[in-house]
């Protein structure tokens, strides 16, 4: 039991600081520019194959460095050549032009590396056991990840908070119409956090690609959950987000090794369910089997009833 | 339009019957033409037929949509839902009377409807308690929510098989079987008029005209005495029970509903088709609706990158013409009476070349790239656009590189041509438009 809930605990925190890394740079992108950018988790995907193909040229380590940065490039492009442009039509137009490229960047990657998952392993210079635990090897990459994650919370929230730029960053998200009057130009500042938004999400695909399938559907699924914990955790909020992330992370983790179902709980209580009854459907499903309605559970019942999320100073 | 005005200054009641007649003008025609459409020559296919049905059917859901989007300004990422609800309670129903409920198919699809408006009320209650970007992702919540749910529960929604039914098996009245492509095309062809006249007729409706006050300044909305909710709620249950009854004709065609009729996908394409034939408009619905069905039926057996296009299709009208398809078509209706539109035309048809010939380059990179990603064993010679071509070489990509790049080049040159053949245009009509209108 000990071995299950450390285990569970450990897998949760790994996934929740993922989400964590995906998380961080939307929650940015959304509060300051109000564009729910369908697209974050698309460069999480892009990030993940970019360095499956520059390590093959160049190793691991340097795609590391290489692969968010080209995704962080492609960002920045995508904000001054698209977004900008398409600003002018409202934020309805906003919100479609990032469905559309998160649509296009799925069948480009189609287009590129196929339609079947690749063949995306753990690099052998990051490959062996960080630690034993309970007799069982915990993998060096998870360990990393860890790291990887933390330390870009530590940089954002200091870069947020001590910084002039954070300072300008923190001022677009309430008053942009004020900081554009002082004479910073908001709109270089939007190039900027949607450039540095895309490389965080890139770098925690180079890391979160071993984890995960790396495959084209990859952004479709993980798109959604990303979401959530930005309206979970708050808008704008870097703590909000790291702390969302990590509820959902263990929550989901945990409810995957739960398998028990309320036809379990009645025979537990002695309650006999016929399997006639109409609600047998209902009553079987396991704990494990309804872990991803969660999330969205949470996003809905969040929304409806604290809209400005858990550390949010404004509503969404 | 200028003799209408001048009818109806004149105000007598022999107007307002030709203006009765004016309206229902449109619809005789949209009746005559659905008749008849099946009997035209190269769609007397049972292929054709199909498509065409889904065409009707996709118009459905897309008007339903267009009520959301285009009357109220509420973008959902889960429309989905109530096809999907529609299309299951359907089947069921046609289960039922599989097994002798004595109701004839045509009837089926109000059950649809009336699913539909059930989760409509419900979820509406919920969801359009706010508007805008919250709305649109509470609507992405519960389409994740309820897709994952209907998966789980193995009973009603079938799992991954489905559930399936027999449309021919049950009462027949009249001596139609319905086991026909005909039979379900008139009866998609019936419904969807119908529905078209009653979405239409909505918006004409006190509460109709609400909603696009709603959409254009929810504060003076409320001030007036109105609640905004309350609008939204109402359209939201009206959307929801036209999208349940395109399940229910989705039920009938296809004789089989899976999970995927309530997916994210589905919510997808129906935003594409609403957008891309033009939001707002209630013509542009259709136009997306029978443009993608069309692109998706046809498209995908000549290329397996078609969803590739569609994308890039999208995001053009997104970043080129926001107001869609029929946007572009109006545009030019105000010029279409001048002597300078042949001149536009003119225009049009010199920019079509190096656009033509830029496309066909992106085309064939594209195709060539698709072959070698997903089809390696197919080897490297390919046929694209009638040209035999060889991977293995440089030269089809230089060449098709070159196509694309020269091509949007010098379709970048015609751009003042076409700006002046405009210019000429408007002026043309600014100085009719100065005249006294005879």
């Amino acid at each position: 039991m000990l071995e299950l809930v450390t285990f569970s605990l450990l897998n949760g925190v790994v996934y929740g600081l993922l989400l964590f890394m995906l998380s961080s740079g939307l929650t940015l992108i959304w509060s300051m520019m109000g564009v729910l950018n369908f697209a974050h988790a698309s460069m999480f995907m892009l990030g993940a194959y970019f360095s499956y193909q520059i390590a093959k040229y160049i190793g691991f380590w340097p795609a590391l460095l290489v692969a968010p940065l080209l995704v962080g490039v492609l960002g920045a492009l995508v904000e001054r050549y698209g977004l900008r442009r398409v600003h002018r039509y409202g934020h309805v137009a906003e919100i479609l032009f990032t469905f559309g490229l998160a649509y296009l960047i799925a069948e480009i990657v189609v287009m590129l590396w196929g339609r079947n998952p690749i063949e995306n392993k753990v690099p052998a210079v990051i490959d062996f056991p960080a630690f034993v635990l309970f007799g069982t090897r915990y993998p060096f990459y998870k360990v990393l990840m860890m790291a990887i994650s933390v330390s870009m919370f530590a940089f954002l929230y200091i870069a947020f908070k001590r910084t002039r730029v954070g300072l300008v960053i923190q001022a677009s998200l309430t008053h942009p119409r004020m900081v554009s009057a002082l004479g910073h130009d908001v709109p270089r500042i939007f190039v900027l956090v949607f450039g540095v938004g895309s490389a965080l999400a890139g770098l925690a695909g180079v890391i979160g690609g071993f984890a995960l399938l790396t495959e084209p559907n990859m952004a479709a699924a993980l798109g959604p959950i990303v979401f959530v914990v930005v309206v979970v955790g708050g808008l704008g909020s870097i703590p909000g987000a790291l702390i969302a992330s990590m509820l959902i992370g263990i929550v989901q983790t945990f409810a995957v090794a739960l398998d028990y179902s309320l036809l379990d709980l009645f025979s537990a209580l002695g309650v006999a369910v016929s399997p006639q009854a109409s609600l047998r459907d209902v009553y079987s499903i396991r704990i494990a089997q309804a872990a991803p309605l969660i999330p969205y559970l949470l996003l809905v019942l969040m929304l409806l009833l604290r809209p400005r999320g858990l550390l949010g100073t404004r509503e969404t | 339009m200028s003799a209408n005005q001048a009818a109806s200054a004149a105000g007598v009641d022999l107007d307002a019957g030709s203006s009765a007649l004016r309206t229902a003008a449109p619809w005789i025609v949209a009746a005559v033409a659905l008749v008849l459409l099946p009997h035209l020559p190269g769609l007397q296919s049972s292929g054709a037929r199909s498509l065409l049905s889904q065409m009707g059917i996709a118009a459905v859901f897309a008007l339903s949509y267009n009520l959301l989007l285009g009357q109220t300004g509420l973008l959902s990422f889960g429309h989905a839902v109530y096809f999907g609800v529609g299309g299951f309670a359907a089947i069921h129903f046609m289960r039922a009377v599989n097994a002798g409920l004595g109701v004839p198919m045509p009837l089926v699809p109000l059950v649809g409807a009336a699913a539909g408006l059930a989760f409509g009320l419900v979820f509406g209650a919920l969801t359009t308690r706010r508007s805008g970007v919250v709305f649109a992702l509470i609507s992405l919540g519960v389409g994740e929510l309820i897709h994952a749910a209907a998966g789980m529960l193995q009973g009603i929604s079938g799992g991954e098989g489905g559930i399936t039914a027999n449309r021919a098996l049950g009462p027949h009245p009249f001596g139609l079987d319905f086991a026909s492509q005909l039979q379900v095309y008139y009866i998609v062809a019936f419904w969807t008029l119908l529905a078209a006249l009653l979405m239409v007729g909505f918006t004409h409706t006190p509460a109709g005209r609400m909603c696009n006050a709603v959409r254009d300044n929810p504060e003076r909305a409320s001030f007036v005495g109105y609640s905004t909710q309350g609008v939204r709620f109402i359209v939201f249950s009206v959307a929801a029970m036209f999208a349940g009854l395109a399940g229910g004709l989705h039920a009938i065609n296809y004789e089989i509903v899976g999970v995927d009729a309530l997916g994210a996908a589905r919510s997808g394409s129906v935003l594409l088709m609403v957008y891309i034939g033009g939001e707002g408009q209630f013509l542009g619905a259709i136009v997306g609706a029978i443009v993608i069905t069309w692109l998706q039926v046809s498209l995908s057996d000549y290329t397996t990158a078609w969803q590739l296009y569609l994308g890039l299709f999208f995001m053009a009208i997104v970043l080129y013409a926001p107001g869609g398809l029929t946007g572009l078509m109006m545009m030019h209706v105000p010029i279409a009476r001048t002597r300078a539109f042949a001149g536009v035309l003119r225009s049009y048809a010199i920019a079509a070349f190096p656009a033509l010939a830029s496309l066909a380059g992106v085309v064939v990179l594209l195709e060539m790239n698709y072959r070698l990603s997903t089809q390696p064993e197919a080897g490297s010679r390919m046929k694209i656009l009638g040209a035999l071509v060889d991977t293995a070489t440089p030269w089809p990509w230089l060449i098709a590189g070159m196509l694309a790049v020269i091509g949007w080049l010098l379709f970048r040159r015609t751009r003042p041509l076409v700006d002046a053949a405009w210019q000429r245009a408007r002026d043309e009509r600014a100085a009719q438009g100065s005249k006294p209108a005879s």
